[in-house]
């Protein structure tokens, strides 16, 4: 177990450090202070454990880590993970995993607008509420709300699936509400059981693409 | 005025052109999407000429006396800057608007030409890395295929923020050129139309980039050096802005630079040309300072040595080559033009590279037509393209007495027009007037 004081050392140090890890390492990070760029890039199976608040981008195109922020996370969390998993245990703000292809981000909190963005195959699961233009121009994988969505959800979306078990303040162009099938139950039951927040899945509804937007219509052109 | 009947005189308003397209836009109740860049005529690179050596400066000789090409980019915080033998770089194209095939031709012709090349929208193939000795990733809006093991096998990182055909635009890769391959690359389904995004996901405005590009060198060991590029319009701030955000190098692309698919309106209609935007973002860098020390690389119409000459001249590092690469690959080549003629179109004026259905096999995904490539003599015909643009560049630095291609200044030009004069900011020709300098 390593113990990086960020009073005492650079980001480029912490994060040479951290990136050099080998499986199984273990590493402590101390006195954050809202820095950008943490743990970012890592690429083996270690574990971080990071105590405090963050700036932006922090565990950006994170590979097979695990990263445990103690405190909220600024913008662009977890954005381009490609796999591993973070977990923030307050809140995080814009943009939380955007892009991301693949991985676990468990947001104990609430997550500000754009969580999910443009997503390609990650997993993600808010304990709390989401924001406005949540997995806009979403792809694939999965978003889990366990509280309200806000405005335009899944705008444009194309193959993600939404489960939200609150409220829905309005639905983005083209995301429309869809069955809840048995293949859906389990995933989610998988997803909430893997982020351990304790939810039954039948509280949930699921919401996808109606595939309306695939090929350039002059017809939906009003959709705009 | 019509030639066989003199009677006939033609609207200077209402050309045949713009006839045709109000009445293909109200047969068809759809805008014109094409590819290419700006067919109008606006100031460019032809307006200038180098006033040669004589009596108050002396010639270096051809063939004889060194004229040296070699440019360094990327010098200013990346541990690994960029050495190229030329100044001539190959712009970013995507894998999915170009046929695996020519992007591996251009991998080819740039490393035979000791250049570089650039990936595109959707990501880094096996082929470009592994036939491209110096390649440039792009990082985009859209980030499709966007992977951090890419970033860390690229030789450099180009943040894209725009592009000279359709500054404020972003893209759509339609459905007839989703291969299996390129859906698999880009995580969406086959078949359906790919919208590429206007702006990055993850950050709005400098303050942002300058945090987005710490995060990128520190995914990349501060190795790599990071390009940012935009489209030619508000350029002097947002230079200016691209190196206070810490940009290693600068890439200005001019209207004229070419796209895969765009809205003819905006082709035509968004952005500046190539000429005043050298200019412009010349006086940024050396307001700043950094002149010379964040490199600056133009693009859009560049075409021949002369005008890569110009460009460097009037302050330039380097250049990039889009439209006239694909050109050199076969582009518009007269041995397709039956077929050209079959599609509506003739070689010369093909510009439908949305549809995937290129004679020449270059934008394309369909096997059939991308076979037509040879990505071997694709590859000898854009060096040997990029070997003439140099010697004629080196001709002309020659012809001014320069011993390197960088020492081309401004002095060593005067313009032929007074917009051009106005835009480079050199005199008009015969004159020491320059529009808009010391108030006049």
């Amino acid at each position: 177990m390593a113990t990086i004081d960020l009073n005492k050392s650079t980001i480029r140090e912490l994060n040479e450090k951290l990136q050099g890890g080998s499986s199984g390492d273990k590493f402590i990070v101390n006195n954050t202070v809202g820095k950008h760029a943490l743990s970012v890039g890592l690429t083996e199976e270690v574990d971080v454990e990071i105590n405090g608040h963050v700036g932006y981008y922090c565990a950006g195109m994170n590979q097979e880590a695990s990263i445990k922020i103690n405190g909220n996370a600024g913008p662009g969390l977890a954005e381009n993970m490609m796999s591993g998993e973070v977990r923030v245990t307050g809140n995080a703000s814009q943009y939380a995993a955007a892009t991301a292809h693949g991985g676990l981000l468990v947001i104990e909190g609430d997550a500000s607008s754009r969580c999910g963005i443009s997503m390609k195959g990650v997993n993600i699961v808010v304990g709390g509420n989401i924001g406005h233009m949540s997995a806009f121009m979403a792809q694939s994988g999965s978003l889990v709300v366990c509280g309200d969505a806000g405005d335009a959800l899944g705008d444009s979306i194309y193959e993600t699936k939404i489960y939200v078990r609150g409220k829905v303040k309005s639905l983005g162009t083209d995301c429309v509400e869809k069955d809840m099938k048995k293949e859906h139950k389990e995933e989610l039951a998988k997803l909430l059981d893997k982020a351990q927040m304790n939810y039954a899945v039948d509280e949930f509804k699921r919401y996808g693409s109606a595939r309306k937007l695939y090929n350039f219509d002059i017809d939906q052109v009003d959709e705009y | 005025m019509s030639k066989d009947n003199p009677t006939l005189i033609e609207s200077a308003t209402f050309p045949r052109h713009v006839i045709a397209e109000i009445q293909r836009a109200a047969k068809t109740g759809i805008y014109d999407i094409r590819g290419f860049g700006a067919k109008r005529d606006i100031p460019t690179f032809d307006d200038l000429v180098f006033l040669g050596a004589s009596t108050s400066r002396y010639p270096l000789e051809g063939y004889r006396e060194k004229c040296t090409t070699e440019v360094v980019l990327g010098n200013r915080f990346a541990k690994n800057p960029i050495h190229l033998k030329t100044p001539v770089t190959i712009a970013g194209m995507s894998f999915g608007s170009l046929s695996a095939q020519a992007k591996e031709s251009l991998g080819r012709g740039a490393t035979l030409a000791g250049t570089s090349t650039t990936t595109g929208d959707g990501g880094m193939t096996p082929e470009e890395r592994g036939h491209s000795k110096t390649l440039i990733y792009q990082y985009l809006p859209s980030r499709y295929g966007m992977n951090p093991d890419d970033l860390r096998r690229a030789d450099a990182i180009e943040i894209v923020l725009g592009q000279g055909a359709k500054p404020g635009g972003g893209g759509m890769l339609l459905g007839q050129k989703i291969s299996p391959r390129v859906a698999e690359m880009r995580n969406l389904p086959e078949g359906i139309d790919q919208r590429s995004a206007c702006r990055h996901p993850d950050w709005t405005g400098p303050d942002d980039l300058e945090i987005k590009i710490q995060e990128l060198r520190e995914i990349t060991n501060w190795e790599k050096p990071i390009y940012v590029k935009v489209g030619a319009t508000r350029v002097f701030y947002d230079v200016t802005l691209a190196v206070k955000a810490g940009a290693d190098v600068v890439v200005v692309d001019g209207m004229q630079g070419g796209t895969a698919a765009t809205q003819d309106v905006f082709i035509e209609h968004v952005g500046i040309p190539t000429l005043p935007a050298v200019r412009m973002a010349v006086e940024a860098l050396q307001e700043m300072d950094m002149h010379r020390k964040v490199q600056l690389i133009v693009s859009g119409g560049i075409r021949s040595g002369a005008d890569v000459a110009k460009a460097l001249a009037l302050g330039a590092d380097a250049v990039s080559i889009g439209t006239a690469a694909l050109i050199a690959l076969g582009d518009q080549s007269p041995e397709f033009d039956d077929e050209y003629k079959a599609i509506g179109s003739a070689a010369g004026f093909w510009d439908d590279y949305q549809q995937g259905n290129d004679p020449a096999g270059i934008t394309t995904q369909d096997p059939e037509l991308a076979k037509r490539l040879d990505p071997i003599l694709g590859g000898r015909r854009l060096a040997n393209y990029i070997n003439v643009l140099t010697l004629e560049l080196q001709t002309l630095a020659r012809a001014c007495g320069k011993s390197h291609v960088h020492n081309l200044e401004p002095e060593d030009m005067v313009a032929l027009t007074m917009e051009a004069a106005a835009m480079a900011g050199v005199p008009l020709a015969g004159t020491s007037w320059i529009p808009g300098k010391n108030g006049m």
